[in-house]
């Protein structure tokens, strides 16, 4: 009976294996959930999924898996209380919407109109909006039936309906499919990492060449180790305002996220393109400026250089002085890119833009070679070649 | 000794993770945890050793843990110093083993209770190294020549805060259970389990408070339950009246001691910034 449901699983995108099947089915037989269809849903749960980006997932498929159970449930569904429901509703409504009520006809009116509500609803509720009017437009979300806030079919005792934990879909912002590339990114920024330990000069490691001399009985057993972990060093300058917000944003956390990987990691932001000045707080960017001069000076050869920007301005803001849209620059913003790109030898920049696109775009194309074609797409692709590049 | 988990007097636990606890114990299979920061989940390995009456055994991982210091270190360097000194015991290099977390629970008489606290903390290969120790609950002593095999399958408990991928023939070997944030009749309880005596009325205002402040856009950590607690506990101790906590007052909008609650410098400025405008708007 459960392998239909497996497949309808693996259909629904949920990665679930031959051996965590298994074990479900190992708990069953060692009775760890009783007869109810929550145990089962929440035993399946802990079994078959192991992230909770993909809880949304099994819900879908649970439900449209087990719809049977759903259809017991409407049938007592069509029979609710009205006590029930007048309860419900007096604790929720103000004093003024229970005048609404009564203009609208009462109590017995809405409550008629609630049940032909639900009979409509039949049809409609597999697309996930659930229950009863989400928002302004139905009267019951105007008076307050909010579904999110009130479960319809759930009494605060044991009447509690099965169906109702999954239809919730509780998980729906865990899901990751909706923000395109976010683990891809994750996992091209783990490869940086991997070149932070594999590719660095030896060291002599103090620990271990004792520890082997000591099962040498004594004699000299010299050992070397990589360069530290994190000697990877990146130095971040990342475009704001405009078009790049949202792209920043994401850029921004999965930096924050790979911190623990970069021990030294440091970012910066420019508007536009980068002139004498960049910021750390962007909140505060015309209070606390800091001279790019500086950071050229603080931060040593052997950083890594990834700028972030889509590049796309009028061309004179990178070739004419005086060509910011923000402040009066004295030196032009190629003579600024120069000195950035001899500064860190190694530097790449990622452009969310498509790349289709660039060649449209003259300013993309002028600063393309500026630093001598090492503009990769912010994609899974562009990203391996940009550390490619920076090695 | 119970053998089912159903939270104890200090720890609400909802019904989803009740079920994973008991799969988990039943089946001998690590339960992996996830959530917020703060939701509790290192506690729940605590309560649950408590409630079944259970040992536990705690293993911190840290950046630098490998998978062998669970299993058991050889401490060659003081093996060396004996050499030197002529000691007797050098002969023997069981002397020199040292046993690590998860030797010890293997050894327990009573089935123990076993935390790996924040596994995402180690390096990427952490998990895998433990692939087969997890499932077969057994490993091998190169230097002694020995199997070391768990008495009793330990109910290993798993946290992680989500800083690393885990692999998937690690996640394979688990359950998993997501503590979720909770809501607020939830909160209510966990709230009632840890003050019993809060008045009522505080409690309520407390708890608005705190879901509005959760609620704010753009916060860069959102405060959690233990967060709710510490500052419940600040309120109670400087007799803060409820009234005070209530939002409608436009001159005293801002939460008394939200210092509790916000714990980045970014979310008070925006926090401040956010009320100034309320403020400003009324």
């Amino acid at each position: 009976m459960l392998v239909p449901f497996f497949y309808k699983l693996r259909e629904g995108g949920v990665p679930v294996s031959i051996t965590e099947f298994l074990s479900l089915l190992q708990a069953l037989q060692a009775r760890v959930a009783s007869a109810s269809a929550e145990d089962f849903y929440y035993l399946s749960r802990a079994c078959l999924v192991k992230d909770e980006r993909h809880f949304d997932r099994f819900d879908r498929a649970f439900a449209a898996h087990f719809k049977g159970a759903e259809d017991l449930f409407e049938a007592m569904m069509k029979s609710i209380p009205e006590e029930w429901l007048k309860r419900m509703g007096e604790r929720t409504l103000s004093e003024e919407e229970k005048a609404q009520i009564q203009a609208l006809g009462g109590w017995d009116k809405l409550i008629e109109t609630l049940k032909q509500r639900l009979a409509e609803q039949k049809e409609r509720h597999q697309g996930g909006n659930k229950w009863i009017g989400t928002g302004g437009t139905s009267p019951f979300g105007a008076y307050g039936y909010n579904p999110e806030g009130i479960r319809i079919g759930q009494d605060e005792s044991r009447n509690r309906s099965a169906v109702k934990v999954w239809d919730q879909r509780e998980f729906k912002n865990l899901d990751d499919t909706v923000e395109i590339g976010t683990r891809n990114i994750k996992v091209a920024l783990r490869k940086l990492r991997k070149f932070a330990r594999e590719g660095a000069a030896e060291l002599l490691d103090l620990d271990n060449t004792i520890d082997a001399t000591a099962r040498n009985a004594g004699l000299l057993d010299l050992k070397f180790v990589p360069e530290r972990h994190n000697a990877i060093k990146v130095l971040l300058f990342l475009d704001v305002g405009g078009s790049m917000d949202y792209h920043v944003r994401v850029c921004e956390e999965l930096f924050s996220a790979a911190r623990s990987e970069f021990k030294h990691l440091e970012y910066f932001y420019f508007h536009n393109f980068v002139y004498e000045h960049v910021w750390k707080d962007n909140r505060r960017r015309h209070a606390e400026k800091i001279p790019t001069m500086e950071v050229m000076r603080t931060y040593g050869h052997d950083y890594k250089l990834i700028v972030v920007g889509d590049a796309t301005m009028s061309p004179y803001e990178i070739v004419q002085p005086g060509g910011s849209i923000e402040h009066w620059n004295e030196e032009a913003g190629t003579v600024w890119m120069q000195r950035l790109a001899k500064t860190w030898p190694h530097h790449v920049w990622l452009n969310p833009e498509p790349e289709q696109r660039w060649d449209y775009t003259p300013s993309v194309q002028i600063t393309r070679e500026l630093i001598e074609n090492r503009m990769f797409p912010l994609t899974l692709g562009g990203l391996e070649q940009a550390i490619k590049a920076l090695h | 000794m119970s053998s089912r988990f159903a939270g104890t007097d200090n720890y609400v636990a909802t019904e989803d993770l009740m079920m994973a606890v008991n799969a988990a114990v039943v089946l001998g299979r690590p339960l992996l945890v996830k959530g917020e920061p703060g939701t509790g989940k290192t506690q729940l390995a605590e309560e649950v050793a408590r409630s079944l009456d259970r040992p536990l055994y705690r293993w911190h991982i840290k950046s630098t843990t490998k998978a062998q210091q669970g299993l058991y270190e050889y401490d060659a360097v003081s093996r060396l110093r004996d050499s030197q000194l002529g000691e007797a015991k050098v002969h023997d290099i069981g002397n020199y083993i040292v046993k690590g977390r998860l030797w010890e629970a293997f050894e327990s008489d009573v089935q123990p209770v076993l935390l790996v606290d924040e596994i995402d903390k180690a390096d990427i290969e952490f998990p895998n190294d433990l692939l087969h120790e997890l499932d077969r609950m057994e490993f091998y002593v190169y230097e002694t020549r020995q199997w070391i095999k768990a008495r009793h399958r330990p109910i290993i408990i798993i946290t992680s805060n989500n800083e690393k991928e885990l692999p998937d023939a690690f996640l394979r070997r688990c359950f998993f259970h997501y503590i979720r944030f909770p809501d607020a009749t939830t909160m209510e309880r966990i709230v009632g389990v840890h003050y019993p005596t809060l008045k009522k009325e505080l409690l309520s205002e407390a708890l608005t408070a705190f879901f509005k402040v959760r609620e704010m856009p753009g916060l860069k950590k959102k405060p959690s339950t233990s967060e709710l607690l510490d500052w419940i506990k600040l309120l109670v101790a400087e007799d803060i009246p409820p009234e005070a906590l209530r939002n409608d007052d436009p001159k005293k909008s801002i939460p008394p001691l939200y210092g509790a609650l916000l714990k980045n410098e970014q979310d008070v400025h925006l926090f401040e910034q956010l009320v100034f405008l309320n403020r400003r708007g009324r």
